[in-house]
Formats: C-alpha cells, sequence, structure tokens
C-alpha cells in the first residue's frame, strides 16, 4: 500500500449534471509506467484532470503520496510535482518555445534550469532549433513534443500523458515512447498515461486499464490486456502488428 | 515650427499620463477580459492621496525636498490606489469570475460611482488645489519646457522600462501572460491565478497612481470627478493601441495626447474630444483590434 504514488478511489466527476467519471478505481506505484485506453467520449482526459483538481471530483478521493489531495486547489498539486502534458497540448501560444518550457519548471527548481533545458534539447532537438519560435506557430508535432517537454521540466514525481502519440509520425512516437522507457527505467520516474494507440501504450506500460463509459471495465498488466480477446477486438483490430 | 514643437511637448506629457493610465486598463482586460470601470476613480484616487501626503509633509516638515516629497506621494498613492484595487477585486469582482460577461463590468461601474462619492463626501466636492510644487520653466530653442513636464515624461519612461521588465522578463511576468493566454494551463503548472489576477489588479493601480500624482502636480488641482474624463481618455487609449496590448496602451495614450494638443492648438478646443473619438472610430474602422492589437481570430 505504501508504494502507491497515486490512488484514485470511487471517483465520479460532473460537467454540470451530466456525469463524465462514475467510480473510478486507479492506481499507480511509485515507478510504474501505467496506462489507459478507452474509446472516444470514455471520460479518460477527465479522469486526468481530475487527478489535478480541475474539475474536483464529486465524490471519491485521490490520493497522492499518501495525501488526500481531491480538494486542493490545482496549482497545489502541480506543485506537489504531478506535471500533466494535457489533451490538447495547451502550449502558450505567444510565448516563445522557451518561455514554455520555463513555464514548466517550477520555482524552488531553477537552480536546475540549465540543466534540465538541454536535457529536454537533447530529447526534442527540434525544440532547440525552435527555441525562440512562438509556441503558437508551431506545427502539432512540435507542439506535442514541446508539451511533454514542458511537463518534464517541473522534474515530476507522476507525469501525467494525455495521447502523447496523437498526431506525430510513427517515427516520432517511437522515440517518444523510447524516452518514456528511457526515464523510466534510468530516473525511476512514474508515468500515467492515456493512448489511443492501445498496441504501443500496452507494450510500454507495465499495467493498465480499460475505460468505458465513465468506468474502469478491465486491468491487469500490459502483456495480459494485450492477450485479453476483448481488448484485441475493441481497441487493437486493424492494430499494428 | 516652434509653435508646433511645443505643441509636441505638451502632447507628450499629457500622453504619458493617458498612457500610465490605460496600462491599467489593457493589463485587466488581457487577463480576465473585463473593462475595468473604476480604474479611472482609481486614478482620481492616487491623485486625492498624493495630495493628502503633500500636505501632511508640509505640515510636518514645511520645506522638504521637492524630489523627496514627489518620491513619497507617489509610494503611498501606490499603496492606496493598489489596497485599494486588491480589496474590490477579491470582493466585488472576483466572485463574479465565471458568471456572465456584463456582471463585473456592471459592479465596476458601481465601484466608480462608489469611489468617487466617498471621495466627494470625504474631500468635498470642490476643486482641490496644490501649491505649485514645481515651477521652473526652460527654455530650449524657443521651446518653453516645463520642469514638470521633464519629470513626467521621465518618470512615465523610467516606469514603463521597470514594467515592461517585469512583463517580459520575470517569473511574475510570464504567470501573468500564462493566465491571460491559457488560465488552466497556468494552473496546472503551479501558476497561483488568483493570486496572479491580484497582482495584476495592484500594478494597473499602483500606475495609475504616479499618474495621478503626476495630474496633481501637473494641473495642481483636483476634484472627485477627475477619475471621468482623463479615465474614458485613457480607456480609448487602450482601444485605439489595441486593448490587451501593452505597447498599443502607452502608443495609444501618446496618440491622444498629441491629437488632444495639437487640435486644440489649431482649431477650436471645443471639438478636441470629437477629434480624439473620430480617429478612435476612423482607426477601428480598418483595424477593428487597435493598432496593436491581435485580431480576435488568432486567440486561442
Ligand atoms: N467541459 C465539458 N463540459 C461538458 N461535458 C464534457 C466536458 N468535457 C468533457 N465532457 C464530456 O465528458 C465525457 C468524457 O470526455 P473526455 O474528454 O474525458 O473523454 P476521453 O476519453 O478523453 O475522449 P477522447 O479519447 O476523445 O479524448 C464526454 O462525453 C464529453 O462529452
Ligand atoms: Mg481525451
Amino acid at each position: 500500500m505504501s508504494d502507491n504514488l497515486l490512488h484514485v478511489k470511487d471517483v465520479e466527476t460532473y460537467y454540470g449534471n451530466i456525469r463524465a467519471l462514475g467510480g473510478v478505481e486507479v492506481e499507480v506505484k511509485r515507478g510504474e509506467i501505467v496506462c489507459m485506453i478507452g474509446a472516444n467520449g470514455a471520460g479518460k482526459s477527465t479522469l486526468m484532470m481530475t487527478i489535478c483538481g480541475s474539475p474536483q471530483a464529486r465524490t471519491g478521493s485521490v490520493t497522492f503520496e499518501g495525501q488526500d489531495i481531491t480538494r486542493m486547489p490545482t496549482h497545489e498539486i502541480a506543485r506537489l510535482r504531478i506535471a500533466q502534458s494535457p489533451e490538447g497540448r495547451r502550449i502558450f501560444p505567444r510565448m516563445t518555445v522557451y518561455e514554455n518550457l520555463q513555464m514548466g519548471a517550477s520555482l524552488d527548481n531553477l537552480k536546475y534550469f540549465n540543466e534540465d533545458v538541454e536535457k529536454i534539447f537533447t530529447l526534442f532537438p527540434r525544440l532547440k532549433e525552435r527555441q525562440s519560435q512562438r509556441g503558437g506557430t508551431l506545427s502539432g508535432g512540435e507542439q506535442q513534443m514541446l508539451s511533454i517537454g514542458r511537463a518534464l521540466m517541473a522534474r515530476p514525481k507522476l507525469l501525467l500523458l494525455d495521447e502523447p502519440s496523437l498526431g506525430l509520425a510513427p517515427l516520432i512516437v517511437k522515440g517518444i515512447f523510447a524516452a518514456i522507457k528511457k526515464l523510466n527505467e534510468e530516473e525511476g520516474l512514474t508515468v500515467f498515461l492515456v493512448e489511443q494507440n492501445a498496441f504501443a501504450a500496452l507494450k510500454l506500460s507495465h499495467r493498465g486499464y480499460v475505460m468505458v463509459n465513465g468506468k474502469v471495465t478491465m486491468s491487469g498488466s500490459g502483456r495480459e490486456l494485450l492477450a485479453n480477446p476483448e481488448v484485441r477486438a475493441a481497441y487493437l483490430e486493424g492494430g499494428h502488428h | 515650427m516652434e509653435y508646433f514643437v511645443q505643441q509636441l511637448v505638451n502632447g507628450l506629457t499629457l500622453g504619458s499620463i493617458y498612457g500610465l493610465i490605460a496600462i491599467g486598463y489593457t493589463m485587466v482586460y488581457g487577463i480576465i477580459g473585463m473593462v475595468n470601470f473604476a480604474h479611472g476613480d482609481i486614478f482620481m484616487l492616487g491623485g486625492f492621496a498624493a495630495l493628502i501626503v503633500y500636505l501632511v509633509l508640509v505640515g510636518l516638515f514645511g520645506g522638504i525636498p521637492i524630489a523627496l516629497a514627489l518620491f513619497i506621494m507617489i509610494l503611498v498613492a501606490m499603496v492606496m490606489t493598489g489596497l485599494w484595487n486588491w480589496v474590490i477585486e477579491k470582493m466585488a469582482y472576483r466572485p463574479l469570475r465565471g458568471s456572465f460577461r456584463l456582471a463585473p463590468l456592471i459592479t465596476a461601474i458601481g465601484m466608480s460611482i462608489a469611489l468617487s462619492n466617498f471621495i466627494q463626501v470625504t474631500q468635498g466636492p470642490r476643486n482641490k488645489p496644490i501649491p505649485s510644487m514645481v515651477s521652473s520653466v526652460y527654455d530650449v530653442f524657443g521651446i518653453s519646457i516645463s520642469l514638470k513636464q521633464i519629470i513626467i515624461v521621465v518618470v512615465t519612461a523610467v516606469l514603463l522600462t521597470i514594467f515592461w521588465y517585469i512583463v517580459n522578463h520575470t517569473p511574475l511576468g510570464r504567470a501573468q501572460r500564462a493566465t491571460e493566454q491559457d488560465r488552466k494551463m497556468a494552473a496546472l503548472l503551479g501558476v497561483d491565478v488568483d493570486k496572479t489576477i491580484s497582482i495584476t489588479f495592484i500594478m494597473g493601480a499602483a500606475l495609475a497612481a504616479v499618474a495621478g500624482t503626476m495630474y496633481l502636480m501637473y494641473y495642481g488641482v483636483i476634484v472627485f470627478t477627475d477619475g471621468f474624463t482623463p479615465g474614458v481618455k485613457a480607456f480609448t487609449a487602450a482601444v485605439l493601441g489595441g486593448i490587451g496590448s501593452l505597447p498599443g496602451a502607452v502608443l495609444g495614450g501618446l496618440m491622444i495626447g498629441l491629437i488632444e494638443s495639437l487640435w486644440s492648438a489649431y482649431f477650436t478646443i471645443d471639438y478636441k474630444d470629437v477629434a480624439t473619438f473620430s480617429i478612435l472610430a476612423i482607426v477601428l474602422i480598418f483595424k477593428p483590434s487597435g493598432i496593436l492589437g491581435r485580431p480576435e481570430v488568432e486567440k486561442v
């Protein structure tokens, strides 16, 4: 229990009267890569945002490092070093690439800033070339890299990635997934990601969950889910193998 | 020619004051999309605070070096107006954030009335004069430039430089711009959005206080209704320059100052406001988002 970094328990989240999450239970342990797969509109992005308190869960609880963060304001959650690359990337369009990365760095990490930026630039050399370009003028893929890079600048304890492969060329996706794996193996970075690209995500992850209509319907190791006939039928048909 | 340059100098002085006020309008609009109608009254409050400080200083110490007096006046006026704006943002505007767009606007009009009436009741309805603080006038190639004008332009330039630096090169300024561009994302990155908005209100008020102090020194008199006309002019300046744009606010302020001075110099003074607003209308026809404003469609 104590190696649980994140525990989402019986969470229900509403948009007005519409219930988007109906009692979700998810655990992420320190050092794990965990993925959530599910169809469009299942509630995956809502879960990611609920973890960050925007919107807050109406019932249930979100616990991070044993601390209840369900009612904590979003910016304070961020300061616990939960970093998210959210759906839609949300790059600041009128800030440069470099400034976007500065926004990612938390204030108590400023002494590592140069070192961390160099790391991001090594990971995504494209960003280095474009560092003084305005975020809004980057290509979709470049914005995706920047969004992930910005999240990494926080030196997160938990990295939340909402569809990191969206809109990226297969080669880049491979690169990003390899980078995530490397950060996980070498630095013990804990990652919780949402993916449409179920095959690649499940292969990368230690464990996975399947979400349908705001509820978790299945969970298991990446390998188990990959082998599961229902999962194959729903999310992997016509897949990559 | 000398007459023309003289008017340019006068216009630049007036424009500096408008520009300082306009920044408050433009920043608040940028960050929460609200026109703070009470901002002109903040400017007036700053003028009164400066006046009271001056009278207290003179009462306590008799003669006091004018630079020191001005410095203290500006400082106290900044603190007072900053405090006021901080309180009304927190109590009157913040609870309305996220409600329909007109709600904070109407509240701001209410705040404007409340503040000007408060000053009317406590300070009286009459013009309050201040003894001439700075009276030197220099003759430069036939153009008379007063020390007041120099002070106003220099103080404005220094403040704008500091301000520009804060907004563009400090974590606070980045947090402000991030909040302006995507509030939710800013929060996801640890920015305390409420605090950032508060600080923006305080900064706008502080600049308006400086403008109020300069106005008091320049014209030598202030009255409780003085928030209105300069407020409207500064708002016009913000719209002309492109609301939401900081350089736009300064440019707009200078343009309006210059238009007013030049028009009054060459045509009938009665129509100077007509001229100002006509130019605003013409600019907005060709560039609806103002001179340096960005078109709404680009907004993400
Ligand atoms: N701001 C909102 N207001 C109202 N309903 C919303 C809002 N955001 C999401 N929803 C609804 O909540 C449900 C879950 O949406 P969510 O974005 O979490 O799905 P998702 O699993 O991330 O889908 P996708 O794979 O398409 O990104 C959907 O039915 C959606 O229409
Ligand atoms: Mg989604």
